[in-house]
């Protein structure tokens, strides 16, 4: 039984729970809902919460868990002998894995029967050509080991499917049960219901915490992986960027210093760029727009936060580019090489970043209390001398945040990268030159042929870890300025 | 320092400081202020008392010309301080500020500490000419505003982390920094405890030795105490204006009479 099946069932159930519920609790009230501990409805959500929660909970774990005891009782089928020089239990598995799909399509096909699929025996070389036959990719001839893995590998799991339905529908009809013979018109079902939103609620926050959990440990293991292959120290200090891939011979040189210097050196560029036009922008807005001005500029400028990096990243290649090439290249003061240059990739890194900056600071500076620039005023300071020395200060800790949060989105920048400052790790101070970043250097890291299991490529997590390092730091400084900050200005 | 004490308190004779006459305050469409013919008198608490709405704020606002940062008000009449028209087109009104200082209802410390938030005004117009004469400035305002002694062991500490009435006081503090003539209050204690209330009164009453105080009020015990003018406003008009004395024992107009003695309001 399929598990959309399944679910449609168990969410039968649950309905049917709801108004078998409403109406016994009602009649348990003679018919007069006054008489009720809580709303009706309240009864009917109580039947069907209790449906719903155990019989989705046991699905999960059901399905969580078979595939590992299923996984585990094949592998102990397979023989040490079956497992070829070279090979790897894993390998096997695999194979089995593909076999028993195969078989699984073949007979949905028609091509084999049930009958044959599960107990062809003998004829197993016949068997590779059948499913072959049946258009179901089969990399080798089968083995007997293979087969039987894969004809057991087949019975467990759709008798283990077939037990877990039943279990499913039992839990949910005893949920159903046992709720009903709750109900009566002083049970407490509106407590019960809040209690189960509550803990709807908190899953709903744990599953995002749990996930950015899992994320960080899948960087921390990987990364963990990369340094047993290759020095830490020399990841860390090396100065030179040069990885070998395919494992063509050499040693590959996987110095970090060059690609930071590269991100922060583009960051610093973009932020330049970005913080006083946005927050000048901000200030505009905010204090000397006029109300038909604002309305039609402030969404203007956030069209700029909707433009995907890409079209940044044409806009860096082909117009900035270019442009900053006439004047600065060898036609010019012939200081840059190429199109693709840290100045290139900032300064349009920096357009993007006006938006951020601009539209956070805006608000900042909005919430700060008319009776501050009263004050201010009353005192006969102008209005630059009070949005300096009043307005300024009393929103300095959110305009840091927002800083901040712009040298997030700046180091984490990827597109704009690819196109406008060019492939060459590089230590230099020359913003004309091409460098790169971490964050580009990862993606060709992992979009080329190597090796998964190869330091070229395990290299991309420790450089993702580092990434998330500094921002976290960065992160982490913003919050410390912003209490430090706060303190003071409340 | 406290030769303040020795000045004699006249109250009789002192010439108009700020004459106001046909006063017009539009807010959009809504006619706030109707023809208010009002004089400010040198050295002279005025209280403008009146029900909520009945456009005291918007006239005390009028004086130093803080309606200008509010777009949809208007202003019409004359406005004559020292028998210049404030709403002349050559007077600057950040000057006119500087001239006509006010305190406002919540107290509004800025976010620095308490020496920047009484030196704010003198930096700005250029008052002091070294660290010493402005440390000066400071101390002395600090003490015309009564919170000298509470404050002059901690003058960098924030000045949004005084008490309420603490508070207040800077901003009075602040507001004779910048030397004014005119010292607008707008409601100064409504948002503040009996004793600081007591407090920030007994310092009214020591600033008109110097300055022209007006005072808008809730508090008709208040207006009482402190001013020697009262002017009842109400639905925009100005109904009577006169020594005090005379408005709380024998006003001329019935609507006076029903607001002092709590019929209307």
């Amino acid at each position: 039984m399929p598990i959309l099946w399944l679910f449609l069932i168990v969410v039968a159930i649950a309905l049917v729970g709801y108004v078998l519920g409403r109406s016994r609790a009602l009649q348990s009230a003679g018919g007069d809902s006054r008489n009720l501990h809580s709303l009706p409805a309240f009864y009917g959500a109580n039947v069907a919460l209790k449906v719903i929660v155990p019989a989705f909970g046991l699905l999960v774990i059901w399905l969580l868990v078979q595939p590992i005891y299923v996984n585990s009782q094949v592998s102990g089928m397979i023989p040490d002998t079956a497992i070829k020089e070279g090979s790897s239990r894993g390998l096997v598995l695999a194979e089995v894995r593909r076999t028993a799909t195969g078989l699984d399509n073949a007979v949905a096909q028609g091509a084999l029967t049930e009958d044959v699929a599960r107990n062809a025996r003998a004829d197993f070389t016949d068997m590779t050509q059948r499913l072959k036959d049946a258009g179901q990719v089969v990399t080798s001839n089968i083995t007997q080991t293979v087969l039987r893995g894969a004809q057991s590998y087949r019975i467990m799991n759709s008798s283990g499917y077939r037990i877990m339905s039943i279990a499913v529908i039992l839990v949910a009809l005893a949920g159903a049960a046992i709720s009903l013979v709750q109900t009566n018109a002083d049970y407490r079902a509106r407590n019960v219901v809040e209690q189960g939103i509550r803990v709807l609620l908190l899953a709903a926050a744990s599953i995002a915490i749990l996930t950015t959990i899992g994320i960080v440990l899948s960087l921390v293991f990987n990364t963990w992986e990369f340094f047993r292959l290759y020095p830490a120290s020399d990841f860390f200090f090396g100065t030179t960027w040069a990885p070998s891939f395919s494992g063509r011979g050499g040693a590959s040189d996987l110095g970090i210093l060059p690609l930071l210097w590269g991100t922060l050196y583009i960051s610093v560029v973009a932020l330049l760029v970005a913080v006083p036009i946005g927050l000048f922008a901000a200030i505009y807005l905010s204090e000397y727009a006029s109300p038909a001005v604002r309305a039609f500029a402030k969404p203007l400028l956030e069209v700029l936060a909707g433009i995907p990096t890409i079209v940044y990243g044409l806009f860096a290649l082909l117009t900035v580019g270019p442009l900053l090439l006439g004047v600065f290249g060898d036609g010019g003061l012939g200081w840059m090489k190429a199109g693709t240059a840290v100045m290139t990739a900032g300064l349009v890194m920096g357009i993007m970043l006006i938006p951020f900056v601009s539209s956070l600071s805006d608000d900042i500076i909005n919430a700060v209390p008319q009776a501050m620039r009263d004050g201010s005023y009353g005192l006969g300071a102008t209005q630059s001398e009070t949005i300096r020395q009043v307005v300024l200060p009393a929103a300095l800790p959110g305009i840091v945040g927002a800083i901040l949060l712009a040298a997030s989105r700046a180091i984490g920048e990827t597109m704009i990268v690819v196109l406008g400052a060019g492939a060459a790790a590089r230590l230099s101070l020359n913003p004309f030159e091409a460098m790169t970043t971490v964050t580009a250097k990862i993606v060709s890291q992992l979009t080329g042929d190597a090796d998964f299991a190869s330091p070229e490529a395990l290299v991309a997590f420790a450089l993702g870890m580092t990434l998330f390092v500094v921002t976290l730091g960065l992160n982490v400084f913003a919050l410390y300025i912003v209490r430090k900050y706060r303190e003071q200005y409340e | 320092m406290n030769d303040m004490s020795r000045v004699e308190r006249q109250v009789d004779t002192n010439e108009i400081k700020l004459e106001c006459r046909d006063c017009q305050v539009f807010y959009g469409d809504t006619h706030a202020i109707k023809d208010v013919n009002v004089d400010i008198e040198d050295k002279t608490v005025t209280a403008f008392i009146g029900p909520s709405g009945c456009g005291k704020s918007t006239f005390l606002r009028c004086l130093n010309r803080m309606n200008d940062t509010i777009d949809v008000a208007r202003v019409q009449g004359s406005f004559k301080l020292d028998g210049e028209d404030i709403y002349d087109k050559r007077v600057d009104p950040v000057q006119l500020r500087a001239k006509v200082g006010m305190v406002f209802q919540k107290p509004n410390p800025f976010p620095k500490s308490i020496y920047d938030n009484v030196a704010y005004g003198p930096r700005i117009h250029g008052l002091a000419k070294n660290k010493a004469e402005l440390d000066e400035i400071v101390e002395k305002s600090l003490r015309r505003g009564a919170i000298w002694e509470e404050v002059k062991d901690r003058l960098d500490a924030p000045g949004t982390g005084l008490s309420g009435g603490q508070q207040q006081r800077l901003c009075i503090a602040r507001a004779v920094a910048t030397e004014p003539e005119v010292l607008l209050m707008d409601e100064p204690c409504s948002a503040l405890d009996p004793i600081a209330t007591a407090q920030v009164e007994e310092l009214i009453d020591e600033l008109r030795a110097q300055y022209s105080v007006v005072i808008v009020t809730h508090s008709m015990q208040q207006a009482a105490r402190v001013s020697q003018k009262t002017a009842f406003f109400h639905l925009g008009n100005l109904v009577e204006f006169g020594e005090t004395g005379q408005i709380f024992t024998n006003p001329v107009d019935p609507r006076t009479e029903s607001y002092i003695t709590g019929r209307i309001g």
